[in-house]
């Protein structure tokens, strides 16, 4: 807590103007959740009426049921392959003492950087020419591309705070290193994995941009048909898919509240 | 005995750096990624960028640029937007995050939530949300003509407003996460120790606060300003075709024209916006952080 250098009248200015602030952030979010519950097909808020009609669409509509499926396959495979890629990264250039290691390092964590419409129209290029437009495929190996960074960061703040003479204990012992690491580091470091894994998940289902350019049809995933319904017309299916997407992307933070609780009660 | 120690160190330098490089080849699948689907693209766009309709070398796709007058529009909306966006931002997000500031941290861990729970909501239910929010029946205009400030609803959005509350809405978090960080970083006594002396609050606040806290809201500024610029989806929805930014250009060349000059200009033209943003914003932060806090 700091002093205050700020008379009270000001203050309960600061304090007003800061609660509204945070309203504007978190109301709009909010709201969605009971205009999926309308019985009405326009977009009056508070609904009219109360009904599931919308979750009923969603569910049953052909449309909506690929999409998804679609955005499943897609966060799944992102988030197995970026798991692992990105630990194996991260564990390298943890490791290592080569000169190259800054550079690979800015080269892995670069597509956070880049704005998502010049990945977008790369990619499109790229899968144009590799004939992996339209295809899960593609949208898995983009959105590997995408999350990498995310998987870096977390595993490799985790390596930091491990101890690594441990391994080199293992080593000395007879165990070469993927059985060292497999062993000995990962069970140790399992909870920055876990919390990588599932950050690669919500951003791989998230992603929007490059959905756009290199996804359409059959293969087109959740955020594709959302944008392109929500830029067409006006349909409260997407209040429910919006509420689901709110529901999925609430369990990530509770695990790794939970992760944290229990890493915190594991330590003596 | 020393030509065979001198034998061991070189074996053991070499194998050393054997181990050094295979280790390293732990990052190739993720680089051979960044590579196939970054680099090597964007870098073949590039060279794309300089060719002319009949497939000669050319300038073309940049002189358009800055001559056609469609296209200037384009810049002027997408500078216009992000300033707006990144002055909102900063507005809102400097009392925001002092108030967190002075709060004991307890309490502000709590409010802190209120700024990360639109991090992990997916971008296009927050559009969705604005775009509910917004309309000319929308929350937003009712509560206003219940409380008798306007008389006729106001046209929130398919308009530069609609964006730029949407887009301020996304970016928020980015300008007060690092400046909450930064603003925690300082020494509280610093502050005691100027009232000591005689400063008034107003002007502790502005000779010792707001300096220190500069690095952090420059820092985040200049975030929001640079994502700003590559805004693709919510001015889009929110715009309803009156907003142009660089994004939706760089999509209609790529449908409207048969070469991928005219798109891939653009597209060098926002990386090497962004990149220049990024290191000036890099050296303006190093310029403010004090050399005492660096050395820490």
């Amino acid at each position: 807590m700091m002093e205050s250098h700020v008379d009270p009248k000001r203050r309960l200015w600061l304090f007003a103007l800061t609660g509204l602030v945070l309203l504007f952030l978190v109301a709009p979010t909010l709201i969605v959740i009971p205009m999926s519950f309308s019985s009405s097909n326009s977009l009056t808020f508070p609904p009219p009426g109360y009904s599931l009609r919308w979750y009923e669409t969603f569910l049953t509509s052909e449309k909506w049921q690929l999409a998804t499926s679609v955005s499943l396959r897609m966060a799944l495979g992102a988030m197995v392959l970026a798991t692992v890629f990105g630990t194996m990264a991260a564990y390298g250039l943890h490791v290592t003492r080569h000169a190259l290691r800054g550079a690979l390092y800015g080269t892995l964590v670069l597509p956070l950087m880049v704005p998502s419409i010049l990945i977008a129209i790369g990619t499109f290029f790229a899968y144009a020419a590799l004939g992996l437009l339209n295809t899960v495929t593609g949208l898995v190996l983009v959105n590997t591309m995408i999350a990498i960074p995310f998987v870096l960061v977390t595993v490799g703040a985790g390596l930091r705070s491990y101890d690594m003479n441990q391994e080199m204990v293992a080593r000395s012992l007879g165990a070469n290193r993927l059985v060292a690491f497999l062993t000995v580091t990962l069970p140790q470091i399992k909870y920055s994995v876990i919390s990588a894994a599932l950050l690669s998940f919500i951003v791989a289902f998230d992603e929007v941009v490059v959905a756009v350019f290199i996804s359409k049809g059959e293969k087109a995933p959740l955020t594709q048909v959302m944008f392109s319904t929500l830029r067409d017309e006006v349909d409260p299916t997407i209040a429910a898919v919006s509420t689901l997407l709110i529901a999925l992307a609430t369990i990530p933070p509770l695990v790794l509240q939970l992760l944290a609780n229990r890493k915190k009660e594991s330590r003596p | 005995m020393a030509g065979a120690i001198a034998f061991n160190t070189d074996l053991l330098a070499r194998q050393e750096k054997r181990e050094r490089a295979n280790i390293l080849r732990l990052a190739l699948p993720a680089s051979l990624l960044v590579l196939i689907l970054l680099f090597v693209p964007i870098g073949w766009l590039m060279s794309l960028s300089f060719l002319g309709a009949d497939g000669g070398l050319s300038f073309e796709n940049y002189t358009r640029i800055w001559t056609e007058g469609a296209y200037v529009a384009i810049f002027v909306t997408t500078f216009q937007v992000s300033l707006w966006v990144t002055l909102i931002c900063v507005l809102l997000g400097y009392p925001v995050a002092y108030t967190l500031n002075l709060l004991p941290e307890k309490i502000s861990n709590i409010l802190m939530l209120a700024v990360l729970i639109p991090c992990w909501t997916s971008l296009l239910v927050r559009t969705y949300a604005w775009l509910v929010l917004l309309q000319r029946r929308g929350v937003v205009n009712s509560a206003l003509i219940d409380l008798g400030l306007i008389d006729q609803p106001l046209q929130l959005v398919h308009n530069m407003a609609g964006t730029v509350i949407g887009m301020v809405h996304i970016m928020l978090p980015f300008l007060v996460l690092p400046l909450y960080a930064a603003m925690r970083a300082i020494d509280g006594n610093l502050l005691r120790a100027a009232g000591n002396l005689g400063a008034s609050p107003s002007r502790a606040f502005r000779d010792i606060f707001l300096p220190l806290s500069a690095p952090g809201l420059i820092a985040g500024a200049m975030l929001v300003f640079v994502m700003s610029l590559g805004f693709y989806i919510t001015p889009v929805i929110l715009g309803g075709g009156k907003v142009q930014m660089i994004s939706q250009r760089i999509e209609a060349s790529v449908s409207l024209f048969p070469t991928w000059g005219p798109a891939s200009a653009l597209a060098v033209v926002l990386l090497i916006l962004t990149a220049a943003f990024l290191l000036l914003s890099w050296i303006a932060v190093r310029k403010l952080t004090p050399v005492e806090t660096e050395a820490q």
